[in-house]
């Protein structure tokens, strides 16, 4: 993991991302028009998070096993970052609906499934907060996060999925879905993906070697 | 077994001897269906449905939430002794579940004479507050465990668990409407079944990860 190849591919990627998504051409759809170029940038952040969170996730489990301090300071450092990624997703995306949709927040189960998914790692920050003592605290976070992790997976996978959303691609709405993202958006999306979720591990690990060295010379972080 | 059975009767028994902090909420749910009634009187159908699930929401935080936060700390490390975790906690979630539910009728029938009633289909609805009163209570009754050992107020209960529960409120006041509305609605069944699998899941997450959260 020490070896910096990934984080120059990260840079190359995301770099190629900004530039090609801004420059290269796009398909004309209706009402879409050139807000389409946001696929580019909001949705790698939801990807991002959903993967960040999931090791997040992971490193509480660990922990649970484990019981070292290591896995919780990675726990928290990945968590942080996904909720960084949660909130540009949610501007990008409330940008790019203020556009298409007509208005920032127009009660799209989506964007509530996220909003209220936000929510609940606001709550994991605070829980955290209030504990002074460094293995209790570490103890009851990891719980947590299992358990709201769990409990997140439904909502985000099961319940937009039973109602109709106004994202493109649902229930009629003018836009994309997995058959006519053409070839050309492609070229660009999935290095974007890629690139964007590199970036997030790699502030992750340094915020996570950050304090794993805060934690050896101080004794806390 | 023997010992869950123990564990729920020596807290129904401490309620009932307590007599203030059960009626304390049962006051706490009059008192709220009054101010409802004083602040706008009989509600349509879909005012009249969110009100009752947000009562039921603070009801439940309030009940619930002295399942852990009642007992001592130094408590706690002589149930340690004597029982499994696991137990405890079941122990603890089946006597908030009876609490609430209890709770959650007499609230129904407060709404019911004072806000009116829309029901259409009462037994149906009746069932619906009953899985409500399940799923809310078994995820109180963890999260309270959780505020407990953080050694914090039912404040932070509801902090961590307002997010959880919105989708659950979200599933019940779905089935809910279809129970006041004499509509068919689609996907009636899968929302049931979503909604008991996740309080199916609460329940068994909250076996396994008890124990990490009750050793010092």
């Amino acid at each position: 993991m020490r070896s910096s190849w990934w984080k120059i591919l990260s840079v190359v990627l995301v770099a190629y991302a900004i530039i090609g998504g801004l420059l290269l051409p796009v398909p004309a759809r209706h009402i879409l028009n050139e807000t389409v170029r946001n696929l580019y940038f909001h949705v790698p952040m939801w990807f991002g998070m959903m993967l960040l969170f999931g090791y997040s996730f992971y490193y509480s489990l660990m922990y649970l096993r484990k019981q070292q301090m290591e896995y919780d300071i990675k726990a928290v450092a990945f968590l942080k970052i996904g909720v960084l990624f949660s909130c540009l997703g949610m501007v990008t995306g409330m940008e790019w609906a203020t556009y298409t949709w007509g208005e920032a927040w127009s009660n799209d189960p989506k964007q509530l499934a996220t909003a209220i998914c936000m929510l609940s790692y606001f709550a994991y920050l605070i829980l955290r907060g209030g504990i002074k003592d460094e293995e209790k605290r570490a103890k009851i976070a990891a719980v947590y996060n299992v358990f709201a992790f769990a409990l997140m997976i439904p909502l985000l996978f099961v319940l937009p999925r039973m109602v109709d959303s106004l994202h493109p691609g649902n229930g009629g709405n003018p836009g994309f879905n997995a058959y006519d993202l053409d070839s050309r958006m492609r070229m660009v999306f999935y290095p974007a993906v890629i690139g964007w979720f590199l970036l997030g591990m790699w502030m992750s690990t340094l915020h996570a070697r950050i304090n794993i060295l805060r934690y050896k010379k101080e004794n806390t972080f | 077994m023997k010992q869950l059975v123990t564990l729920i009767q020596k807290d129904l028994l401490i309620e009932w001897r307590q007599k203030h902090t059960l009626f304390g909420v049962l006051l706490y749910v009059g008192a709220t269906v009054f101010a409802v009634y004083i602040m706008n009187g009989q509600p349509e159908i879909k005012v009249w449905n969110a009100l009752f699930w947000i009562t039921q929401l603070f009801v439940a935080v309030n009940s619930v939430a002295k399942s852990f936060l009642q007992e001592h700390p130094n408590r706690f490390r002589y149930y340690f002794t004597i029982v499994r975790p696991s137990t405890f906690l079941l122990a603890k979630m089946i006597y908030s579940i009876v609490l609430m539910l209890g709770i959650s009728f007499i609230s129904l029938a407060l709404f019911t004479i004072m806000l009116g009633n829309p029901l259409s289909q009462t037994a149906v609805f009746i069932g619906v507050t009953a899985a409500g009163s399940i799923s809310l209570s078994a995820v109180f009754t963890f999260l309270s465990a959780i505020a407990a050992r953080a050694q914090q107020n039912a404040a932070l209960m509801a902090i961590l668990g307002f997010p959880l529960v919105i989708p659950v409120l979200m599933m019940l006041q779905n089935l809910a409407l279809s129970a006041i509305a004499p509509v068919y609605q689609e996907g009636w069944w899968l929302l049931l079944l979503v909604l008991l699998a996740l309080s199916i899941m609460v329940i068994i997450l909250g076996l396994i990860l008890f124990p990490f959260l009750w050793q010092e």
